[in-house]
């Protein structure tokens, strides 16, 4: 392992290289995620802030934390956030008018001093206690010295933060379940039903739509033999919205068939 | 540190870059011949010969239908969002090849003049790097499925994002047992720490679940729901031709290959010969373990084909179910016991005790797979809830015969 914080306060060139190349795409990334109107490239821009940090720390020697961050957060929480953002669609973007007057300018005021704060806060925090420096953190690794301290430390706020966890999973879990009123039937009683009910109509599967020859769009019911439409073979959604076509117009009766004869 | 960690720190600039050009080189040169391979494995088990025109065997097959996707029309749906349908393809291609960067694929060797291993990089949690890239392989897929603004495809899309979730903690969770047992997260800690049992037989469950996470996590059948073509048409990549489907297409390959290389390094000892084998190691100048590295990953890349040519696609709810009901728990409750026989190991117990402790779970195992059994056969033998008669005539159902006498005449059923 290549120890690249050996001397503080120096930076070697490949790393401010690095720096200068992924730091000004990192803020770039994270003011377009506030900026982006679609709530995905907001998500892949965040995915990215996320990875470009984790270079950071691997860079700054801690190969834990980079990795770590990557599969937790890119790998997990941001996928997750992307499997709910998925469901809002394509063309759906933020609404840019305001609902209440004078907010916008209020809001950016806000942040500003907020970030202003924050900076200057953290830029002049301090541990309260010497810094030991990598090497003799790193002792016996950087993996080993970090579960050292995870589970004799800090095993206590650990196992806090997990049960915390645990119960807010539980809780969602409890509040998004419901109790079924009917017994959903199995794969194996459908079966059985299909071909012990009243009626064999269905023990072949539903007919597909369509006039034969004529016409084959899902929102055309198929024929019967007596020539009325089968309700079956169209989607309950189709026929809830009223998007079906009448099938009779492609009979062959509506259609003009003859043929002019040449003189 | 390790010796080869040592090894690749000396290593200068341009043979870094050498070794990287020659990674990918290989990888992509073994996609051609894995993906003419599968053809003609799949084509023998289904009594076909396969691709046999291109070239001696088929074997420039994959090269002419490479040239041939290259040159097909290249089609972006007026639905889709551009930016994000031309940047799936590109994450999914160039985060395959990543996770090469730490597999050593040969021991010691010497590289125009150079003595390194080939191996591009060596970091202390190398095993989890590899999760991490293959984490944010996904991303390619899911966003694919997402900017293509059409059904199909995210549905897909969303498949997969569940399906690589549930199976990277599976398959997180069997690597926790290679983990303890090495006491080093670095590729090329495990593979030294094989050198006299591969990891495949002393952690032979955790062995069994990376290999069925493996392939959830590659979206390949029967896990292939993401692009099962008999629903979801193509499924992420339905919408996609030309170059960017042909980035797909490698990168599935790549990944294939990936973690069949992970599964080699972890468990059946990376570059290591078959046990009794160990003299060809310093064949060819170390080189010959090269030789026995792709063997074992080409093991695992039949093994791929032949489920593929064998098993059919499982359905979404009972792959879910399998998944987070079967592996997970079985693999949380695997680690227990790992864990707990390498404490004992470590603090100098005696060997009766890890003999008792071991025999203890086994005991265990075994009654809580009889009261399983036994469920099963009284879920069997409930009775089917009957409905009325129908209205129509049907055939009737064979008679039960419940017993044959045949010492009489005849053989009169009772």
């Amino acid at each position: 392992m290549i120890n690249l914080a050996t001397s503080l306060g120096q930076t070697q060139t490949p790393e401010a290289v690095m720096f200068w190349i992924l730091g000004p795409s990192a803020v770039l990334a994270a003011l377009g995620m506030l900026l982006v109107k679609k709530a995905v490239h907001s998500a892949i821009l965040l995915a990215w802030v996320m990875i470009t940090l984790a270079i950071f720390y691997i860079a700054q020697d801690a190969v834990f934390l980079g990795i770590v961050q990557i599969v937790v957060y890119t790998g997990a929480v941001m996928m997750l956030f992307l499997f709910i953002l998925m469901l809002v669609g394509v063309d759906s973007a933020d609404s840019l008018t305001e609902t209440i007057p004078g907010l916008r300018p209020i809001a950016i005021t806000a942040a500003i001093g907020f970030g202003g704060l924050l900076v200057s806060l953290l830029g002049r925090a301090t541990l309260g206690r010497q810094m030991v420096g990598l090497t003799v953190a790193n002792t016996d690794g950087n993996v080993q010295e970090l579960a050292k301290k995870l589970f004799s430390t800090y095993v206590w706020p650990f196992e806090v933060v997990s049960a915390l966890l645990i119960t807010a999973a539980l809780g969602a879990m409890v509040l998004a379940h419901h109790q079924r009123t009917i017994i959903r039937p199995t794969q194996r009683e459908q079966s059985i039903n299909r071909f012990r009910g009243d009626s064999m109509a269905s023990a072949a599967g539903l007919p597909g739509p369509g006039v034969f020859a004529r016409h084959n769009a899902v929102d055309v019911p198929a024929l019967l033999p007596d020539g009325s439409a089968a309700a079956a073979s169209i989607s309950a959604t189709l026929k809830a919205r009223g998007d079906v076509i009448d099938s009779r117009i492609f009979e062959l009766s509506e259609v003009d068939t003859s043929v002019e004869e040449e003189k | 540190m390790s010796t080869t960690a040592q090894l690749i720190g000396a290593d200068p600039g341009w043979l870094i870059i050498v070794k990287a050009a020659l990674v990918f080189i290989v990888c992509v040169v073994l996609t051609i011949m894995s993906v003419w391979g599968e053809r003609r494995i799949v084509a023998r088990m289904q009594q076909r010969s396969g691709p046999n025109r291109v070239g001696k065997f088929g074997l420039l097959q994959a090269l002419a239908d490479g040239v041939k996707l290259a040159l097909k029309e290249d089609l972006i749906p007026a639905a889709a969002d551009k930016v994000v349908f031309i940047l799936a393809p590109i994450i999914s291609a160039t985060t395959c090849f990543m996770s090469f960067a730490v597999i050593p694929i040969t021991g010691e060797v010497t590289l125009f003049g150079h003595k390194t291993a080939m191996q591009l990089t060596d970091i202390p949690v190398g095993v989890l790097y590899v999760l991490a890239i293959a984490s944010v392989g996904v991303y390619g897929i899911v966003l694919a499925g997402w900017s293509s603004g059409s059904t199909y495809p995210l549905l897909g899309g969303l498949r997969s994002s569940a399906q690589v979730i549930s199976y990277e903690i599976a398959m997180g969770l069997s690597l926790v047992a290679v983990f303890i047992y090495s006491g080093s997260m670095s590729t090329s800690d495990i593979v030294a720490a094989q050198g006299k049992w591969w990891y495949a037989v002393v952690l032979f469950p955790s062995f069994v679940i990376y290999c069925i996470s493996m392939v959830g996590e590659t979206n390949r059948a029967p896990f292939d729901l993401a692009e099962a073509e008999g629903e979801l048409v193509g499924g992420f990549h339905t919408e996609y031709s030309s170059l960017k489907f042909a980035l797909f297409f490698l990168a599935e390959y790549v990944n294939i290959i990936a973690v069949s290389a992970l599964a080699t390094t972890l468990f059946l000892g990376g570059y290591h010969a078959l046990p009794g084998l160990g003299f060809t190691e310093t064949w060819l100048g170390g080189w010959f373990t090269l030789i026995w590295f792709f063997i074992k990953v080409l093991f695992f890349f039949f093994i791929f084909v032949w489920l593929r040519g064998t098993l059919p696609r499982l359905r979404y709810d009972q792959f879910m179910q399998f998944g987070w009901k079967v592996l997970i728990p079985v693999s949380i409750l695997w680690i227990l016991v790992v864990a707990t026989l390498r404490v004992l190991s470590l603090q100098g117990a005696s060997r009766a005790v890890v003999l008792a402790f071991a025999i203890g779970i086994v005991i265990i195992v075994m009654a809580v797979n009889i009261l399983f059994e036994n469920s099963k056969t009284k879920k069997k033998n409930m009775p089917v809830a009957q409905s009325a008669k129908p209205s129509f005539a049907v055939p009737e159902l064979p008679i039960q015969v419940s017993s044959i006498n045949v010492s009489q005449k005849g053989g009169d059923r009772v």
